[in-house]
């Protein structure tokens, strides 16, 4: 009896009540926001008095205390109804919270921590910059020590919420010479002298988000807004990701099955040549492999969400789950459309929307590429994970059970 | 002051089914819709007048799903009458064994939905108020409730009336109550702690209830030919829509 895959009361009503927050909160307006390219920061307000922005957080510091199976479900069921809504939990609750859970000290925690947790702040993840992506350790914004404080310079470009987000987690190098050992963390607000945002326009998809840039001028953060210690910031950023993608991947089963929901509306509504195309074999092809990397990809989500509950290491899972389960979320995508023939190219059907925002995620947190690399050099031997001073906590119900 | 809400657990609308037996399938259920309304107002209640809400439901062992979304929202305690012997159970017979569930929880108020979204008689909450002889205030847009009394608000023909009666009493409450909660998060965690009660028969000191109805058949009608399904942008749609009823030659 060591494998049991049944869903808990709770599970079903965590499904059940997002559905219900979606389709009265979200889906009635989605086609508008993205056409118009607007973000509803209300409705990430909304997601935080229903609790969800604090979901995987301690209830001790204003989390909802969840299990991370419940944490998948709930990024599932947003990006069902549209990718910028699970993009809020990836980076205010994943890269953001989780890590504050696990890095923070006492003190931050209750001063960073909490506030997010209760859904009172918006928070995101500052790594990639105009010059480094999928190279991190290749940062050119720096961080002087001058007495109690750091003082940053530089620029960070392609942050999801930007423009809209109150708290910062943003990494710097304090030597550049030191490559990677040099990145320390930092927590950061709007409203510092120095800091300011910009939003990106032209994006292919997830015009529902906001996604923009952070530019840095002689920033000064105290040593207690220091998130690990001097030359940690690389491993922090590496364990933040872990929850990153976990967010991600469950996402992006969720985009599959919006994916398959309306080809198999559409395939049943839909006839030529005297039937519904469902029965068509090409058609029932395309189907039956949406299907088929929607349940694997759950499956990988539900065995990284396994460890995380139990406080495991699970960078090696969480990469194979997010790598899968994008990587066959745009292929979904590329086969809604062409399930919808002519109509899916338009927006008048959601599956045009689906790909452009599917393409997204084998970008960010890890292309692809990446994850193909991390994967081989696992079972190739190259790459071992290392102790970590703060190693990942368990969620609260394995807590509590402990 | 202690509120009981009636909560029957009903398929989801629109999956709703005949079984091999003839009777609507019974394997998932969620809180009748209508009884949602009535759930939020006690809510309300407890939030603003410090009452305790607890809920009663009976039905098979899936009704627990409906009383748990209920405790996720908020109330504080569930009771299942679940047995056996009471599958197949008709108005009648619902009707007294909530009835002595309720002498047992012995609430100051009795709160139901209008009618349930799979059976959809609308008459359990009445009958329930006259078998234990409680006042029975029905068509409830608002509900207040003092020291030993409740008042309601509801529409009539020209007007609204207000109405009021003494406690221990039953009120059917409608849609224009206001939209029901969400479970949040932290209520499904919440609610986690709660246990559901379950109640025989012969916790309740009842026999099975005789059964006076009979259904005599259930037949799923054939689905009609020729429809036509439009979907997608909502101008569309209406165009579509009126072409459709334009070559009809409607209205
Ligand atoms: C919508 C959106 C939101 C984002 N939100 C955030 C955010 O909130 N916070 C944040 O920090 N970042 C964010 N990002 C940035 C994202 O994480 C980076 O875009 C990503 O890490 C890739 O970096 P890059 O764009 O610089 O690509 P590059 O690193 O320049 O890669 C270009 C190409 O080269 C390939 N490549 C690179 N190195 C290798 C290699 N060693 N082997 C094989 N192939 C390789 C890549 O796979 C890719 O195909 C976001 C990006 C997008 C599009
Ligand atoms: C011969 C016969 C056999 C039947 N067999 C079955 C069967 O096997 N299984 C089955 O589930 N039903 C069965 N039914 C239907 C069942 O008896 C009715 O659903 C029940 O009497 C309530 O009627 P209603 O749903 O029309 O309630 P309504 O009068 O429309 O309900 C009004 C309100 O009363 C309350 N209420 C009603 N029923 C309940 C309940 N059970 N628990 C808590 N609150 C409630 C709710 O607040 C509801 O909004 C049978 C009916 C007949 C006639």
């Amino acid at each position: 009896m060591a494998i049991d895959l049944s869903l808990t009361p709770e599970h079903r009503l965590v499904t059940e009540s997002v559905r219900d927050f979606v389709a009265a909160e979200i889906a009635p307006h989605i086609r508008g926001w993205d056409e118009r390219g607007e973000a509803h920061r209300e409705v990430f307000e909304r997601m935080g008095a229903e609790g969800y922005l604090g979901a995987p957080i301690w209830e001790r510091w204003g989390g909802a205390g969840m299990d991370y199976i419940s944490f998948g479900i709930l990024c599932e069921e947003l990006e069902r109804a549209d990718t910028a809504f699970r993009v809020v939990m990836s980076v205010h609750a994943g890269l953001n919270s989780l890590t504050l859970l696990q890095w923070g000290t006492e003190d931050q925690k209750e001063r960073w921590l909490r506030p997010q947790a209760e859904g009172r702040k918006l928070a995101t993840f500052a790594l990639t910059e105009p010059g480094s992506g999928t190279d991190a350790a290749a940062m050119t914004t720096t961080a002087r020590r001058d007495g109690d404080s750091y003082v940053l310079n530089g620029a960070k470009l392609w942050i999801s919420l930007a423009d809209l987000a109150d708290h910062f987690l943003v990494f710097a190098t304090v030597d550049r010479s030191l490559g990677h050992r040099g990145i320390t963390a930092f927590l950061l607000r709007r409203g510092m002298p120095g800091l300011e945002t910009h939003t990106i326009h032209g994006k292919m998809g997830i015009h529902a988000g906001n996604t923009g840039g952070i530019y840095l001028t002689d920033v000064r953060v105290p040593v207690e807004d220091r998130l690990g210690e001097e030359g940690e910031g690389f491993r922090i950023a590496m364990s933040a990701i872990d929850q990153g993608r976990f967010t991600v991947a469950a996402g992006a089963v969720g985009l599959a099955q919006a994916c398959l929901d309306a080809s198999v509306r559409y395939a049943r509504e839909r006839r030529t040549f005297g039937e519904e195309i469902g029965r068509h074999q090409l058609v029932k092809q395309m189907i039956a492999t949406m299907g088929q990397g929607i349940e694997a990809g759950r499956l990988l989500c539900w065995q990284a969400a396994w460890r995380k509950d139990r406080g495991l290491r699970s960078t090696r899972e969480t990469s194979l789950a997010k790598w899968f389960c994008t990587d066959h979320a745009v292929k979904a995508a590329l086969d809604a459309v062409q399930v919808h023939g002519a109509y899916g190219y338009s927006s008048e059907y959601p599956v045009e929307r689906y790909l452009r925002n599917s393409k997204a995620a084998v970008i960010y947190e890890g292309t692809s590429q990446l994850h193909t690399i991390i994967q081989a050099d696992y079972l190739l031997g190259y790459r071992e994970d290392g102790a970590l001073r703060c190693p990942p906590v368990p969620s609260q119900p394995y807590l509590d059970a402990e | 002051m202690k509120i009981c809400v009636l909560v029957k657990g009903v398929p989801p609308v629109g999956t709703e089914r005949l079984g091999a037996d003839g009777r609507i399938e019974r394997t998932t259920l969620e809180p009748n819709g209508a009884d949602e309304y009535v759930l939020e107002r006690a809510l309300q209640l407890a939030e603003s007048a410090g009452a305790e809400v607890s809920l009663l439901t009976m039905g098979p062992e899936s009704a627990t799903d409906a009383l748990r979304k209920g405790l996720a929202m908020g109330a504080s305690s569930a009771v299942r009458v679940g047995d056996p012997r009471l599958a197949g159970t008709d108005l009648r017979g619902t009707v007294a064994v909530l009835a002595a569930a309720l002498r047992r929880i012995g609430p100051d108020l009795i709160l139901a939905g209008t009618d349930s979204s799979d059976g959809g008689a609308g008459v359990a909450g009445p009958a329930i108020a006259a078998r234990l002889g409680l006042p029975c205030l029905v068509n409830a847009s608002a509900i207040e409730v003092a020291a030993g009394s409740v008042t309601i608000r509801r529409p009539v023909a020209g007007g609204l009336e207000t109405l009021r009666a003494p406690l221990p009493a039953l009120v059917v409450g409608t849609q224009l109550l206001g939209e029901p909660r969400y479970p949040s998060l932290r209520g499904i965690m919440a609610a986690r702690s709660r246990t559901i009660e379950t109640w025989s028969l012969a916790d309740l000191g009842l026999d099975a209830p005789a059964v006076s109805t009979i259904v005599t058949g259930s037949a799923v009608p054939p689905p009609r030919a020729g429809a036509e399904i439009v979907r997608g942008d909502a101008g569309a749609v209406a165009d579509r829509i009126l072409a459709f009823l334009d070559a009809r030659g409607l209205p």
